[in-house]
């Protein structure tokens, strides 16, 4: 028995000075690659590479935006952005572990550091960031809230929903919204709040409400739940703007910077046309200085994140530029058909704008 | 003299209850300091001062007036007396279901026992959770559509938004009314117990129970008639979607007290069969040979000596119910747990004191009804000489 204890303790001991040798060596090897940079280490990106995968928080489950298959494979843009960062981060895009997170339960989860950022369909505002302890890393998707009515009501825009009675998450942007919206403009409305989207969206279904307000790109998806789609519509016109990125929580500023600019090199690929399918070619053979230091050609732009310089080309080919991502998941080649809109390149009448790779 | 002390056996108690009480304050305090702390490392707000925040959250179904322009302290006030309201109801309901049950399983009606022992059975296997949705979606389905209402008399309308009813503009006159209403009842109580005393003395009957038809019936019906006459009355009329006007009951309410009452019922029907099981049987056949007809057997004999079994626990199924009210934040009823740990809590954040004041509300009304209940079982407890 005795010895058992004294062994244990030797492997205690040895795993112990095994990590510090690695730690060691890790440093020394960073130290001595980036010679001129004086890198704060990033507890996350540390804890990242020690666990070997990503954890993301990702929606219980919006088609388009994350959503599991039958197999329990997520896709989604917003799963595609935390794919995208596994690549960055790890060079393999497969190792991300989803943790999806109710409405409820998303705040605590990234709070206690449970996942290393949230990536699902959540609406920057001021308060979450004033008061939760959380930074938002730009933008991925514009947001607009609108609601989802059946045919038969005749219904066109919010204006007409006077009377009527409205289903919503609880503890929603769109709760709030929706509140606000109704009585600036005097119109009677029911609001019935329900603790998870899908109980909002189930009495919905069964005629509890008139209609369902989310956001028109979670409404998209949302409206596959429904029993007879096509009996439903959705407001085209928005009562509110919602932009939605990736959170983080306070502290470890290197980590916020790297989840800040893998999102801002999906957006810088597609405008200088970086695709998953000339990722390679282009890093070969672009003269475009950007395009060079954005795919590690020149320079070396992932070694000052403490990432390898190889990152963002990881990143795209894994899981493609901005557009390519949107079109499969929620855009012209997936099942929910959005326009671009506000979702646009800037250069292309939208709001999508990325600060340069300089 | 340490010696002396260290050997004293009530020197010794103390000494190791004050180490025990300290170290468990040190400890709540360095919990909670330790919380704070990190709390504010990590730029989480903390504190008690979003109370007074604007709310801005509608609620479908309040008894305070609230409205969404009121701060986050009047939200957890609408949720805290939703949360009562469904549990007092409750309650009753359930009391009253599950002696009739309860009664039924004794009964020498093979059918009649049969039925309500099947009942109890399936109640007590069956999740909470599970006759919560299945009355709610239950409830909903079984309702038309607002355009194909059900309605009485043009004034009470009933469909899957819930059943409207007229609501009074002024709400002055009813407090009148009902003072009234309790000092007619207070009136017949007296009565009562003058008659059994008249009885005693001179052997006179006192008519109480004409008396007791004015007093309990005719007064309160007045009393109703003339506030209800006092006030202008807002009828719901047809919208475009719903009806307008009227006070709502909703259908969360509907289903979160039938499912309450329903599962309750079979808990309180065992407590009734055991508790009437408990009298002796030498007890009624005691009554019986002293010529007391069933009833008065089962009212003066049986029921007396069963309630003193039932009362502990009764105690925890009232106290059950009070905590599995919370099941509403499943259907959207719009209790503490559901407005204030949902909502509010997500808005702010704020989870620690959110979760503590939410709490604090559970233990404070569950030790009121505890309160109550042991001085009813102090009454009616044996009386030893």
């Amino acid at each position: 028995m005795r010895d058992f204890d004294n062994k244990n303790r030797d492997d205690v001991t040895m795993t112990k000075t095994n990590l510090t040798t690695v730690i060691a060596a890790t440093a020394i090897l960073a130290g001595g690659a980036a010679v001129a940079q004086t890198l704060v280490p990033s507890p996350t990106l540390e804890a990242i590479r020690v666990r070997g995968n990503l954890e993301c928080g990702v929606h219980v489950g919006v088609p388009g935006f994350s959503f599991p298959n039958d197999k329990g494979e997520w896709s989604g843009l917003d799963v595609d952005y935390c794919r995208a960062l596994a690549a960055a981060v790890l060079g393999d895009a497969g190792k991300v572990k989803f943790t999806p997170t109710t409405v409820q339960q998303r705040w605590p989860v990234l709070q206690s550091g449970q996942v290393d950022l949230l990536s699902r369909n959540t609406t920057i505002t001021f308060s979450r960031n004033a008061t939760l302890g959380v930074n938002f890393q730009g933008i991925n998707f514009y947001e607009g809230q609108t609601f989802i009515v059946r045919k038969a009501s005749k219904a066109t825009a919010a204006k007409d929903l006077d009377g009527a009675s409205v289903c919503v998450a609880a503890g929603s942007t769109e709760e709030k919204n929706a509140a606000d919206w109704f009585r600036e403009r005097n119109l009677k409305v029911t609001i019935t709040n329900f603790q998870k989207n899908d109980d909002a969206i189930a009495a919905y279904d069964a005629g509890r409400c008139d209609a369902y307000t989310a956001g028109v790109g979670a409404l998209a998806g949302q409206r596959a739940k429904l029993k007879t789609p096509d009996d439903h519509i959705i407001m085209a016109e928005p009562i509110s703007n919602d932009p939605q990125g990736p959170v983080t929580r306070y502290g470890d500023e290197r980590w916020q910077a790297v989840v800040r600019w893998v999102l801002n090199g999906m957006i810088a690929a597609e405008n200088l046309g970086v695709t998953s399918k000339n990722v390679d070619d282009m890093r070969a053979n672009s003269k475009n200085a950007e395009v060079r230091r954005l795919l590690g050609a020149e320079g070396n732009f992932g070694q000052m994140l403490g990432l390898s310089n190889d990152w963002m080309y990881n990143a795209i080919k894994a899981v493609g530029n901005y557009g390519e991502s949107f079109d499969r998941t929620v855009g012209k080649d997936s099942s929910l058909k959005l326009e671009r809109g506000q979702n646009a390149l800037w250069t292309k009448g939208g709001l999508l704008f990325t600060p340069p790779f300089q | 003299m340490l010696r002396r002390l260290f050997y004293d056996a009530r020197m010794r108690d103390l000494f190791w209850q004050v180490v025990i009480s300290a170290a468990l304050v040190g400890l709540t305090v360095f919990f909670v300091r330790n919380a704070s702390q990190n709390m504010v490392n990590a730029g989480i707000a903390s504190g008690f001062d979003f109370l007074w925040r604007s709310a801005g959250i509608d609620v479908p179904f309040t008894l305070t007036g609230y409205k969404s322009s009121d701060n986050i302290l009047a939200l957890f006030w609408a949720g805290v007396t939703n949360t009562v309201f469904v549990s007092l109801i409750s309650m009753l309901l359930a009391t009253l279901l599950g002696f009739l049950i309860g009664l039924a399983r004794l009964s020498s009606h093979w059918l009649l026992s049969a039925i309500a022992g099947a009942y109890v059975e399936f109640v007590r296997n069956i999740p909470l959770l599970f006759f919560v949705l299945f009355w709610y979606f239950g409830v909903i389905a079984a309702l038309p559509q607002p355009r194909d209402s059900l309605s009485l008399f043009s004034a009470i309308f009933l469909n899957n938004r819930g059943l409207t009813v007229p609501a009074a503009t002024s709400g002055a006159p009813f407090p009148w009314a009902l003072a009234v209403i309790v000092l007619a009842f207070t009136a017949q109580w007296l009565v009562s117990r003058l008659a059994v005393r008249r009885k005693a003395e001179t052997g006179a009957d006192t008519p109480v129970l004409a008396i007791g038809l004015v007093l309990c019936v005719l007064v309160p019906i007045a009393a109703l008639v003339w506030a209800a006459r006092s006030t202008g009355w807002d009828m719901p009329q047809a919208g475009r979607f719903n009806l307008r006007g009227g006070f709502v009951i909703i259908p969360e309410f509907v289903a979160l007290l039938a499912a309450l009452v329903t599962y309750t019922a079979g808990f309180v029907a065992e407590i009734v069969r055991g508790g009437i099981s408990a009298v002796a049987k030498g007890q009624r056949e005691a009554a019986a040979s002293l010529g007391l007809k069933p009833g008065q057997i089962l009212r003066f004999v049986v029921i007396p000596q069963a309630m003193r079994v039932m009362v502990p626990p009764m105690t925890s199924q009232y106290l059950n119910v009070l905590k599995n009210s919370s099941f509403g934040a499943a259907i959207a009823y719009p209790d503490v747990v559901s407005l204030f740990m949902g909502s509010a809590l997500n808005d702010t954040g704020q989870a620690i004191e959110i979760i503590a004041m939410t709490l604090a509300v559970y233990l404070f009304f569950g030790l009121i009804v505890s309160a109550l209940m042991n001085w009813y079982n102090a009454r009616i407890a044996v009386v030893t000489r």
